[in-house]
């Protein structure tokens, strides 16, 4: 018991065992310089891997890169080849993608909140949701290749954009149904109950208060969603996105929906597989095009959300 | 058997109640000098910012060694605030500041050269809520002797003699090694006091310890603050003003002022024995509180 | 003259309009059409992946599973190859990424201002976006070359090493994501508790933070795991190029994984030549895949289902 009590001599000591020893938290000041090692790395690599394709792909991006832009594969030469038909192919892929995935999505998300909560069958739904969003995204591709390709053939016209864009559309459905369910889960029940209070019917609430509330960050899961789409190259392999030669004659808009196409990752997987140093530079350059294009729809998705955000 | 020890402990409450009006007439009133005691902290102008927001106006009071100083008053007034100011609990929160003095035996703990970990070590804190570690019992307690070095021969002597001294040692002693999350929530408090009294620290600050207990556990509490004032300095925060009168020796009375801006300060606005504040307060604000009219 | 409200009130005036109650009805329809429709892609891709890989094993011969390694044009289906190279790859992936991970969750919760970490969880969000073709690309352009080569004189160009280096710079946000939000969810008490007894803050990080969030810690290895499984493109690209690899397990050496695999007999669907069962291969390695994930993806959510359920 005695040893205890109070340390006896703390009034004369105090001053000098209370003051800051030079070198007592070494250790910690150690620790948090590899932490931030870490996270310098972590996220510092984006920057490495940018510069990294600027300059491998600098030939291209700094002389020809209009012509790159603007013109279609080509077999016979590198410096021929451009990346125009990747671009169309992955914004229409990400058109169907969103026509598809949006909707079925955020209904889902509606379901699970506002209808089901707690149900059977949304415990179901909720963990089917979980699984299907670990489900690495070739495994999509065998889907979309037995379903959308061959069993729907009458519907999508075989491996076509809307094949693809189907195909991305189950990949992305998780995200857009969980970010929904999060966003529809701010919205207050007190907005509900006010809505309730004056007479309106569960869609009148829906439609007229708790959807328009939960917009904003239900738009920046599905953008960050597409955004996941665009760069997506494994399943759209499997669904026959082309990946060689691919003629871009004189369809029309509403045909090239049913043609062939291509999308820009796949083309880069292309460039990056043929041998040679000017297809090198444009794998590099390719990926700058894509990043860049990516980063910008994230940017989008980030404005959304700040310029919106609210407090509840 | 455990119900006779309830009851048992129930009936020694007053008793430690009785001691305190005995050591309220050895110490000065309110910030004058002290004779008798020897002053563990002496806190002048103390000031606490939440970034532009101050939450604490003007405080100056002194802490007597082996006493208990309670500290009461409206919720928002600021009394959690202060005592964190005695172990520079208040720099864990971005953007806190504090202004004024706070002297621990007559060093300046706000001073630039003084690490707020040592601080620490020596004054110890047992939180509102039960928060030992998701450990067993046993690592919980040697956790802090563990920081200072203590060794491995040294750590059951200390486990067992900070158990025995926060009352907890009897029904524990079998179950050292099982998760302290396995114990009742009066058990897990008197595990957070045996947790803070083992690294023998001078002083042993209480923010609302008992407000999530049941009576019977709040009571075992009491009991034993009454019993380690022996060796430590205590300052307790609570909002039960029966439990001040009832363990306490000094009492510092806080309360709230509403700013012109809207913003709420707290001050303090009586210090005095707690024999004094609870049967003839000076302050008008102080008599309505303690009577049950405000707040 | 004027009756009385009551008397008048019949059981009509409080029926909903018939209009308003379908359009309310039907839009409860519709919601659960499109929640069926999320259970139906999953009864999809197990009923095609399963009843394809099933033509697979009944006509396989069984020898032809352990041969010299993956070349399903000649009918060699080597899977120790192909499950070898993923394992290899994704520990690579996971030794760089689990450290770097952890890392920056362990300073974004209890180290970095507020505002840092402001503007750092975005960047999380950004690198997470990051298409995988174009690490496959950096992997082969720059890990290879400028990183590896210098170490390794003999590493092939295309090798697992840089491969496994990609996948786990691809891993890291998903990883840094779920340590990160396990960390936060330790209570603020706890590290008070610590602080109170004059620990340091990289005490109280090691002894009380990080093992109270050992749970969420080990689900987003787990995950991080599966994912790296999963990933493609970049293997695809900087290791396992062709539709066939030899068994080994040189680090240094190419090889291909499940997934690439997959591409590769993806790549060359509308010339299937030689051994018939090359395009059932596809689907019987789906299912592999699929099966391997989703064990890994689940046992991850029960831990993050007993972390939550623990404070």
């Amino acid at each position: 018991m005695t040893v205890l009590s109070t340390p006896v001599g703390i009034a004369t000591s105090a001053a000098d065992t209370l003051r800051r020893r030079p070198g007592a938290d070494m250790a910690g000041a150690a620790f948090k310089w590899l932490l931030i090692g870490a996270t310098v790395f972590a996220t510092g690599f984006l920057a490495v891997l940018l510069g990294v394709m600027i300059v491998d792909g600098w030939d291209v991006l700094s002389g020809n890169l209009v012509h790159f832009l603007t013109h279609g594969f080509s077999q016979r030469s590198a410096t021929d080849a451009g990346v125009w038909q990747g671009i169309i192919g992955s914004l229409q892929v990400a058109l169907v993608t969103g026509v598809f995935a949006i909707p079925i999505g955020i209904a889902t998300a509606i379901y699970l909140v506002e209808y089901a909560e707690g149900s059977r069958f949304a415990r179901l739904v909720e963990l089917n949701i979980r699984n299907l969003a670990g489900v690495p995204s070739i495994v999509y591709g065998l889907l979309g290749l037995a379903v959308f390709v061959k069993t729907l053939s009458g519907f999508t016209q075989g491996k076509t954009v809307i094949a693809g864009g189907m195909t991305l559309a189950a990949m992305v459905l998780p995200i857009v149904v969980i970010t929904s369910v999060e966003a529809l889960k701010a919205v207050p029940s007190s907005l509900r109950e006010a809505a309730y209070g004056v007479g309106a019917t569960k869609w009148e609430v829906l439609s007229r208060q708790v959807l328009p509330a939960a917009m904003s960050t239900i738009l920046t899961g599905t953008v960050l969603s597409l955004a996941r789409a665009l760069g997506e190259a494994a399943p759209l392999i499997l669904v026959g996105a082309a990946t060689g030669f691919l003629r871009f004659g004189d369809a029309n808009f509403a045909e090239t929906f049913t043609g062939p196409y291509t999308a820009l990752p796949v083309l880069i997987l292309n460039f990056a597989q043929q041998p040679g140093d000017d297809w090198g530079t444009n794998a590099a350059a390719a990926s700058v095009v894509i990043l860049v294009l990516v980063l910008m729809v994230n940017g989008v998705a980030i404005y959304l959300r700040n310029r919106f955000e609210k407090q509840w | 058997m455990t119900e006779e020890r309830v009851t048992e402990e129930r009936e020694q409450v007053p008793v430690s109640t009785a001691r305190i009006d005995v050591s309220g007439v050895t110490t000065a009133a309110t910030t004058g000098t002290r004779t008798e005691v020897n002053t563990v902290f002496e806190c002048s102008g103390v000031d606490v910012y939440y970034g532009d927001f101050r939450a604490l106006r003007d405080v100056t009071l002194d802490v007597a060694e082996h006493e208990v100083t309670a500290l009461i008053g409206p919720s928002g007034c600021g009394k959690s605030t202060f005592l964190r100011c005695f172990n520079r609990m208040n720099d864990l929160i971005e953007g806190a500041r504090v202004e004024g003095t706070v002297n621990y035996h007559g060093v300046d703990l706000y001073q630039a050269e003084i690490d707020p970990v040592e601080v620490r070590r020596r004054i110890g804190m047992v939180f509102q809520k039960p928060n030992p570690f998701p450990k067993s019992i046993y690592d919980n307690i040697a956790y802090g002797p563990r920081l200072a070095g203590a060794r491995k021969s040294a750590l059951d002597d200390i486990i067992e003699r900070s158990l025995i001294r926060a009352a907890l040692w009897e029904e524990v002693k079998d179950r050292l090694k099982s998760s302290a999350y396995g114990l009742s929530g009066g058990q897990q408090q008197r595990l957070c006091i045996a947790r803070a009294i083992a690294v023998e620290p001078d002083v042993v600050l209480m923010d609302e310890p008992c407000s999530a207990l049941d009576p019977i556990a709040t009571g075992r509490i009491e009991e034993l603050i009454a019993e380690l004032k022996t060796d430590y300095t205590i300052v307790i925060v609570t909002h039960n003003m029966q439990q001040a009168a009832r363990i306490s020796d000094m009492t510092a009375f806080f309360s709230v002022q509403l700013n012109e801006r809207g913003t709420r300060t707290g001050e303090l606005v009586e210090f005095a024995p707690t024999s004094h504040i609870f049967t003839k307060p000076d302050d008008q604000r102080t008599e309505a509180y303690i009577t049950g009219r405000v707040g | 003259m004027s009756p009385s409200p009551a008397s008048t009130l019949s059981a009509a005036d409080l029926r909903t309009s018939p209009g308003r109650r379908a359009r309310s009805a039907l839009a409860r329809w519709l919601f659960l059409l499109a929640a069926a429709a999320t259970v139906l892609v999953s009864a999809l891709i197990i009923w095609t992946v399963v009843s394809e890989a099933w033509t697979f094993i009944s006509q396989v011969a069984f020898d032809k599973l352990a041969d010299i390694g993956w070349f399903p044009r000649r009918g060699l289906f080597d899977l120790s190859t192909l499950l070898v190279n993923s394992a290899q790859i994704s520990l690579i992936a996971m030794a760089v990424a689990v450290p770097s991970g952890f890392g920056s969750a362990v300073y974004l919760s209890e180290y970095a201002h507020p505002r840092v970490r402001r503007v750092m969880k975005p960047t999380l969000e950004l690198l997470a976006s990051v298409p995988s073709v174009v690490l496959g690309v950096f992997a082969i352009s720059f890990i290879t070359p400028s990183i590896l080569s210098p170490f390794f004189s003999e590493i092939n160009f295309f090798n697992k090493l840089a491969a496994g280096i990609a996948v786990g710079l691809l891993v890291i946000p998903l990883i840094a994501s779920i340590a990160e939000d396990a960390l936060r969810a330790v209570p603020v008490s706890l590290r008070e508790a610590s602080a109170g007894l004059g620990a340091r803050k990289i005490t109280t990080s090691i002894r009380v933070v990080l093992p109270a969030a050992m749970s969420g810690l080990m689900a987003a290895t787990v995950v991080g795991f599966s994912r790296a499984i999963g990933e493609t493109m970049v293997v695809t690209i900087a290791s396992g190029g062709g539709d066939t690899s030899l068994f080994n397990l040189s680090w240094m050496e190419s090889g291909g994984t499940i997934t690439s695999a997959m591409a590769s007999l993806g790549l060359g669907t509308d010339q299937v030549a030689g051994n018939d069962l090359a395009f059932q291969s596809l689907y019987f390695l789906g299912a592999l895949l699929f099966v391997i994930t989703l064990g890994l993806n689940m046992i991850g959510d029960q831990i993050v289902r007993r972390l939550r359920e623990k404070y």
